[in-house]
């Protein structure tokens, strides 16, 4: 499902003295349908590059990404913005919407966009933020002003929404407390059972054991340039 | 999907100086380009080119039009070219005043665009421009006011319900939020984000504020002394930007 081959990434931040930064360099990483990998290192090692490469967030420096039969590192705007609708999904670690918009919209909008039905966008959406813990009288206010954890829920329950073939996590059960941390497991679980290849950095050891088939160490891929 | 506009080696010059230059990029229905420099990189001139208020000295616009013909629009004889500025076309300005006619009421801003592509029963045009109010966020009983009893913020709704009321299919804006103030302006980035996505609007968007284009842009350009320096994804040239001069710009932005 997600093959990643050769993949070089390194920062040129001409600002800064022209430093030039090589983050990762032949990097690999295959994730077959079903399966989580979660991506381990310390901090710096480019494992969150390395998501945002396969979301087409950042520019890789060569090598390949193919989701679908698309290389991310090659590909037109057009053809990352269509993946993104349809075939990749990333939970990042903040929320970052436009303010206004109610929280059943701002959650049931990945759906839609996807091509979904809006009455099964709602709904989706009202049994996801259910199970997130999200009190209906919430839903109707932008989640703009809610708590940090809350607005991390939202974030959650907008990543899983629409049944992405690929999704990206990126911390996903950080300060959350127990009984939503077991519905972000369960979460995993049941996107794993429908066939998503995942991808995910979990600093919570508990959950990474609990989720992960592989752990793929990224500090390997940075030895080389530094 | 065939795009809906392909710029090619588009240049204006004025005299000597560059005005824009190897301006080239594709634009399909649905999609929102933004195009962001300082004072004085092009931008401006770029998008009077493209929507034929300034005659470029090279390079061609073709733009797919209803029926599926494709014209360039920069060698079409003017009368055509103002046909579809009243049609495909739609113009927003940085300053409302320069969009709208301040001497006749809020209805009459938005029925003379109907009217002058051939709506003629007042009652359907008054009850189109009731809709439109409403759908900008004006209490439309202000319908028989004139702009200028308006704050900004209505000023520069009345001038997008205005160009939008003919259903244009591309959408060519100045500077829409410039000079209004914070909170107004994420009420109008809100209202124009759910309007781009409901009319399938392709929009071109001229600013140069980087929070704009994170917000509404699909893509970005980014333009210094005439020429497109970066362009791409707008989140990858905002997040990862490679160009030294679009990191300045970048790590320019005050964090709050």
């Amino acid at each position: 499902m997600l093959a990643i081959s050769n993949l070089d990434k390194s920062f040129h931040l001409f600002q800064q003295n022209n430093t030039h930064i090589s983050v990762l360099r032949g990097a690999e990483l295959h994730v077959e349908g079903g399966e989580c990998v979660a991506l381990t290192g310390p901090s710096g090692c480019g494992k969150s590059s390395l998501m945002r490469m396969i979301y087409g967030n950042y520019r890789a420096a060569g090598g390949a990404i193919m989701i679908d039969g698309t290389d991310m590192v090659t590909a037109s705007p057009r053809e990352i913005m269509a993946l993104r609708r349809t075939t990749i999904g990333y939970v990042s670690q903040f929320l970052r919407v436009l303010p206004r918009i109610p929280t059943l919209r701002v959650v049931a909008e990945p759906f839609i966009r996807a091509g979904g039905d809006g009455a099964e966008a709602e709904s989706r959406a009202r049994d996801l933020l259910a199970r997130l813990h999200i009190p209906e009288t919430l839903w109707s206010l932008s989640p703009l002003t809610f708590s940090g954890g809350e607005q991390q829920r939202v974030n959650i329950a907008r990543g899983f929404v629409h049944p992405y073939p690929v999704l990206l996590l990126d911390e996903p059960t950080a300060s959350l407390d127990a009984a939503n941390r077991a519905t972000v497991l369960q979460l995993i679980v049941e996107a794993k059972q429908r066939g998503a290849a995942l991808v995910g950095i979990f600093h919570d050891a508990e959950v990474r054991d609990a989720v992960a088939d592989r752990v793929i160490d990224v500090s390997q891929f940075a030895e080389a340039g530094q | 999907m065939t795009e809906l506009l392909r710029v090619s080696g588009l240049a204006k010059y004025y005299g000597s100086q560059i005005g824009c230059a190897d301006i080239s990029f594709d634009l399909y229905p649905g999609e929102v380009l933004g195009i962001v420099g300082e004072s004085g990189s092009g931008k401006t001139t770029l998008l009077r080119s493209l929507a034929g208020q300034l005659t470029p000295d090279a390079g061609s616009a073709h733009l797919t039009l209803r029926s599926g013909e494709v014209r360039d629009t920069i060698a079409m004889d003017e009368a055509d070219r103002r046909h579809l500025a009243r049609t495909d076309w739609a113009y927003v300005h940085q300053n409302a005043r320069d969009g709208l006619r301040m001497s006749i009421s809020a209805g009459g801003n938005i029925g003379e665009r109907l009217m002058a592509v051939g709506n003629r029963h007042y009652g359907n045009i008054r009850e189109t421009a009731t809709k439109w109010l409403e759908r900008v966020e004006i209490d439309p009983t202000r319908i028989d006011d004139r702009p200028s009893t308006f704050s900004g913020g209505m000023q520069q709704r009345l001038q997008i319900a205005r160009n939008l009321v003919t259903a244009p299919r591309l959408v060519f804006m100045d500077e829409p939020t410039g000079g209004l103030d914070v909170s107004v302006q994420a009420r109008l980035l809100d209202l124009l984000r759910g309007l781009v996505a409901e009319l399938g609007l392709a929009v071109i968007i001229v600013t140069h504020d980087l929070a704009v284009v994170r917000m509404l842009a699909d893509r970005m350009m980014v333009m210094r002394r005439g020429h497109v320096v970066e362009a791409g994804l707008a989140d990858q040239v905002l997040d990862d930007p490679s160009h030294e001069y679009t990191q300045l710009l970048v790590s320019s932005v005050l964090q709050v």
